[in-house]
């Protein structure tokens, strides 16, 4: 098999910096890369689409970003309504043919992420290319992940296996994929974004409570922390549901939650 | 698409490849530079068992990844253009300006089109006659900072090579991101050659080899980039975090950095960080938490301190609970964090670069400062790991390799107003080939006059300040009082603006645009690149290219001057020629082609260029460096960069180890003190040669003067603010609003201009067609006021009103705002200077008053307002 393109995503190296979403701007418009793509319209599209993310409440929060390209999916939903105008090569790379979508807006609508932009001038449907035409031409990455200061983003041009593997050992995931499009931008420490926290702090006579041994029990169970220098202990990756927290053995809060929870100062 | 050929340039973002389509004279991309094999090998850190060796590729911002759409910008100004109503031999419609006339240019509303010609005999024409009738000191140049990169273009080198020869003064620039520490700190050490910064010598390996923890107090690395040096540092600070260096955040706002690297936020409440400090330093001192030892040998004045945090004076001991009636943080986190302080060795990373920026630029910025010395020096600054260290500069490069930055004047040698004097004029001018350009006006006898009082100079007609621009010679030098017009010289009849706006930048900006409509100023001259800002204003307006367009040369975060070693940021020292990219778009001219053919009518052409196109003063440049050390001229003409070898004999002499050993100094030159500054070469620049906590300096003025200075007491101490929390008009205008230097673009560059950036979700907002400045506001004021995320509000005080788009946050506490200073657009929506700006000049609401009653330095940092939901024209 061809050697398939791959990229992948570290959620909690994004600081939303940017240079990715710029870096893609700076190499689609007002450059035409035909037969890829069509020059990209100077503002409104967002191929490498940021989506922000903060979690919790003042004074404790986390902020996430999720770098949100074209997922290039296996069994993408736009190639498989529109076989004539969207190909999936032989490396994975989805592309839009720009002359024969020409006029086809329903394209556009098949993309469950809404990562395909309708472009109003040439009237076409647009999207990341994996910027394809630099990988044949010799760049070993595209733009985005080149332009990428924390190595948030990577980009891979391995075996099926290969790659496989790399995903089970640093616990890869796709982004919400329950229809099994099997895509082939994957990310890490997504539950930065898809998840809940729990977070507080304990005093013990009216001081930070370093070094207590802190526990969550109800509908899911995480493993024991130790309160830091400033009491403070936070339980993450969670689901919504019931939970109790556990401070040197003793319950001492249960919390119900739907989304991240600063639950504040406790004293034990 | 044509031939597309790769050439290298640089901005304050970064040094780049720059691909370009030569058949089209087109940028086709702009890419950070991937190291050659053959480039030099990259330095290795042994650190814990660890080996760290930076990657062999320059990173850049989001400003210079997209500033191919900045070149290529229907806002770019194309060719010279003269305002309509604008007759400099009849009636010159001052009142006028800014209110674009009808029948106009379509792509320059309120202007005609005019030729090279006609603008520049005009504009010189003007010059001429106004020296003959008024006398010298009557053109005034006000440029911005930070307009383009490179060491012949910079301001400090082709403008001041022109000013000074064609007899121009000077809005001098305020030390603008310095502020606190220059009128603040440098009174508890000195330093004038950083203005107060501390120095930042080797302290990356110093932090990697032995810090465990590391308090960033209004600092943030990864939004201010140091300065200039993009992401060099990311690196450095995940390797940190990597071995297990906590990382405690100090911030109003929950800033980029905290966002990836913090253990802990704490958000005091706006203009009260000098009362977290005293508490802090409260917990120290009653528990015996700090270095007795290296007190009572290096600081000067701690007994009266001591009395001050302890309430034995005014009878209100700075502790922890007064601390969190101060700055709204819990007592026991104030003890938690002093303890854990004392516990570790700790880097204090006061501002992002090592001092500079954040905090230090407020209304309270120099208690602040003073404070944050406080905290460095009673934890035994300079010993192994205990530091003011911001981690973006002490990259351990070669320090003794030799190539200036744009502070040193380039091809101006200008030693009064630049850092020429320090080594680059003595290699730059042989003086008999090729001479520097002294000034005889923007000298202290001559006439000038400080931005920030610009509107003054035409509005009022006099002005009285003290300080004269960047004052660094001494810590005195900032006390000399000025005024304008100086003794003997007329009224300034002329403003040649150049470069970016100030409008967005500066204090109570409506002024900016007020200045403009009065009759007291005949003749408004810009030299821009952009149609944006005030430039609207403008009676003639000449058209400047951007440094992609000419040739230049310059070194990767490299500004030198009162940045001393700001090259130490990059992980590789790299110079690059910038070559000319493509040709001026349009009619547009470099500046150094600008001054030149004003030169020529002004008489002073052979002065002003020796015979030398710009490549030919990159050249001399080239050979006034070391670069032919490592180098040819050839070879870097055609590579178009150099990297500077790895230097693994040069002693490594860490910041301030000298001093906690009680040494003379060894660090490296630049910044160090002159012999003249110390009492028998050692010790601290202060009067005593200790870390003056009781100042003698600010003691010996208040002597002079024969008053107390209230807005800075000798003795380091908090002062409630008076645009924060505390103050006494909050009823009015409850929320306070955070306005730091801005994270995407460069102060306006890279805003505006129909750039790439103004479609960045963090930077602006798109309404009906319209992107607007965001202002960030907790989800609880919000709600109060019935705003929803993206909505349109209005921002107001008594100094105006701006409009702006709501981002729903808990980046900060209910109370704090933060919206970003430095819009490059300004839209008035009626008359200007007295109308709600929907272009996002956030600094009309920011203050003029100076830091302290007797600095003129800017106090923008943070401000009071009301925010409402904006309905459009309804209020």
């Amino acid at each position: 098999m061809t050697q398939q393109r791959y990229m992948v995503i570290d959620v909690s190296l994004c600081h939303d910096c940017n240079n990715c979403f710029i870096a893609c701007k700076d190499e689609h418009v007002m450059n035409k890369w035909l037969p890829y793509a069509d020059e990209q319209p100077r503002h409104g599209h967002r191929w490498m689409n940021i989506q922000r993310k903060e979690r919790g409440q003042y004074p404790r929060i986390d902020c996430a970003f999720l770098p949100m390209p074209c997922q290039h999916c296996e069994n993408a939903p736009c190639v498989k309504d529109f076989p004539d105008c969207v190909v999936k090569r032989d490396d994975g790379v989805v592309l839009i043919d720009p002359v024969k979508s020409k006029g086809n807006k329903a394209i556009v609508d098949s993309c469950p992420h809404g990562a395909i932009y309708w472009n109003d001038e040439e009237e076409i449907p647009q999207k990341c290319t994996f910027c394809a035409h630099l990988l044949d031409d010799g760049w070993s990455v595209p733009r985005c992940a080149h332009s990428c200061p924390t190595g948030a983003i990577r980009f891979y041009t391995l075996e099926k296996d290969a790659f496989d593997s790399l995903k089970a050992e640093q616990k890869l995931e796709a982004y919400r994929d329950e229809t099994g499009r099997s895509p082939h931008v994957y990310y890490k420490n997504l539950y930065r974004y898809e998840k809940s926290f729990i977070a507080g702090g304990l005093l013990k006579g009216g001081d930070c409570a370093e070094g207590v041994k802190v526990s969550l029990k109800g509908d899911a169970a995480a493993p024991e922390q130790t309160t830091n220098f400033f009491g403070d202990f936070k339980f993450d990756a969670l689901e919504p549901g019931t939970y109790t927290i556990v401070a040197d053995g003793k319950d001492v809060k249960t919390v119900t939650i739907d989304a991240s929870l600063n639950v504040g100062s406790i004293e034990i | 698409m044509g031939k597309i050929v790769r050439k290298t340039n640089s901005s304050t973002g970064g040094p780049v490849f720059v691909d370009v389509d030569v058949d089209e004279n087109k940028i086709v991309r702009v890419y950070p530079m991937d190291l050659a094999d053959d480039d030099p090998a990259s330095w290795v850190v042994e650190a814990r068992g660890r080996q760290f060796s930076p990657p062999r590729k320059t990173t850049y911002t989001a400003y210079t990844a997209g500033y191919k759409a900045m070149v290529h910008s229907k806002r770019r100004l194309l060719y010279p253009l003269k305002r309509i109503g604008f007759d400099p031999n009849g009636e010159r419609n001052e009142l006028k300006r800014g209110e674009p006339a009808a029948g106009g240019d379509p792509n320059y509303p309120g202007y005609e089109r005019i030729s090279w010609d006609e603008a520049l005999d005009i504009v010189s024409s003007e010059m001429i006659r106004i020296k003959r009738e008024f006398g010298p000191g009557a053109i005034v140049a006000e440029p911005s900072s930070h307009h383009l990169w490179g060491n012949v273009g910079y301001r400090h080198s082709t403008l001041f090579r022109f000013m000074n020869f064609a007899g121009i003064t000077y809005a001098d620039h305020n030390p603008d991101s310095w502020e606190g520490w220059h009128w603040g700190a440098i009174h508890s050490w000195g330093f004038t050659g950083g203005l107060g910064n501390p120095e930042q010598w080797d302290l990356f390996e110093d932090t990697m080899k032995n810090s465990t923890m590391i308090v960033f107090w209004s600092s943030d690395p990864e939004t201010n980039a140091g300065i200039y040096s993009a992401y060099e540092s990311t690196v450095r600070r995940r390797w940190m975090k990597e071995l297990g260096i906590k990382m405690v955040f100090i911030d109003p706002y929950f800033n980029h950095s905290a966002v990836l690297y913090s253990d802990k936020w704490f958000s005091p409440r706006i203009g009260t960080d000098a009362a977290l400090a005293a508490a802090i330093i409260h917990v120290w001192l009653t528990e015996g938490l700090y270095d007795k030892e290296y007190v009572a040998e290096r600081v000067f004045g701690f007994d009266e301190f001591k009395a001050y945090i302890l309430g034995e004076e005014d009878g209100e001991p700075k502790t922890p609970e007064w601390g969190e009636n101060e700055t709204g943080i819990p007592a026991h986190d104030i003890r938690a964090l002093a303890r854990e302080w004392a516990k570790n060795k700790t880097q204090l990373a006061a501002g992002g670069l090592g001092g500079w920026g954040g905090a230090c630029r407020g209304p309270s910025g120099m208690e602040w400062t003073r404070m944050m010395v406080a905290l460095a020096a009673l934890q035994g600054l300079g010993k192994p790991g205990i530091n003011m260290y911001s981690t973006t500069q002490g990259s351990p490069t070669d320090y003794d390799f030799y190539f200036p930055g744009y502070a040193e004047g380039g091809i101006s040698g200008d030693c009064d107003n630049s850092a020429a004097g320090l080594e680059l004029v003595y290699r730059m001018f042989g003086g008999e080939g090729s001479r520097p350009s002294p000034s005889n006006l923007n000298v202290s006898a001559g006439q000038f006059i400080p931005r920030l009082r610009i509107p003054e100079t035409f509005l009022e007609g006099s002005i009285e300040w003290r300080g004269k621009g960047f004052v660094g010679a001494s810590i005195e030098q900032q006390f000399m009082k000025y005024k304008y017009p100086a003794d003997g010289f007329p009224k300034i009849q002329m403003l040649y603006k150049y470069g970016g706006p100030h409008i967005g930048t500066m204090g109570d900006t409506n002024r900016y645009a007020l200045q403009y409509r009065t009759k007291e100023l005949p003749i408004a001259v810009f030299q821009a690149i952009w149609f944006e800002g005030e430039t609207p204003f403008g009676d003639i307006i000449l058209p400047a290219c951007t440094n992609f367009e000419r040739w230049d040369i310059s070194e990767f975060a490299n500004c030198a001057g009162y940045i001393p070693g700001s090259f130490t940021q990059s992980n590789h020292r790299l110079i690059t020629l910038q070559q000319k990219c493509i040709e001026p778009l349009g009619e547009s001219k470099s500046d150094y082609e600008i001054f030149r053919l004003l030169s020529q009518r002004l008489g002073i052409e052979g002065p002003f260029t020796e015979g030398k196109d710009e490549l030919g003063w990159v050249k001399q440049l080239f050979d006034a460096t070391d670069l032919p050390k490592i180098t040819t001229w050839d070879r870097f003409l055609e590579k178009g960069y150099a990297v500077v070898p790895d230097n693994k004999i040069r002693p490594r002499n860490v910041a301030f180890r000298w001093f906690a050993e009680g040494r003379a100094i060894d660090t490296p030159k630049p910044g160090r003190f002159r012999p003249g500054d110390q009492v028998r070469q050692s010790g601290m620049q202060t009067q005593s040669g200790k870390i003056e906590l009781l100042s003698q300096s600010l003691q010996r003025f208040e002597k002079s003067i024969g008053e107390k200075d209230e807005t800075r007491p000798p003795l380091t101490q908090y002062i409630r603010p008076w645009q924060g929390y505390h103050y006494e008009d909050k009823g009015k205008y409850p929320l306070a609003v955070l306005s730091p230097h801005p994270r995407f673009s460069f102060h306006t560059m890279g805003d505006g201009k129909d750039a790439f950036m103004n479609d960045i979700k963090d930077h602006r907002v798109r309404v009906d067609g319209h992107d607007y400045w965001i202002i960030r506001i907790n989800t609880q004021d919000a709600a109060e006021r019935g705003i929803k995320e993206g909505d349109l509000v209005r921002a107001f005080n008594d100094r105006g009103d701006v409009i702006l788009a709501a981002q729903i946050t808990e980046r900060v506490p209910p109370g704090t705002c933060h919206s970003y200073e430095s819009s490059a657009e300004y839209q008035p929506l009626g008359t200007p200077g007295a109308s709600p700006d929907r272009g996002g000049c956030i600094n009309i609401l920011s203050t003029k008053k100076f830091i302290g009653k007797h600095t003129s330095g800017m106090a923008t940092e943070h401000f009071l307002v009301q925010v409402e939901k904006w309905e459009g024209g309804k209020h």
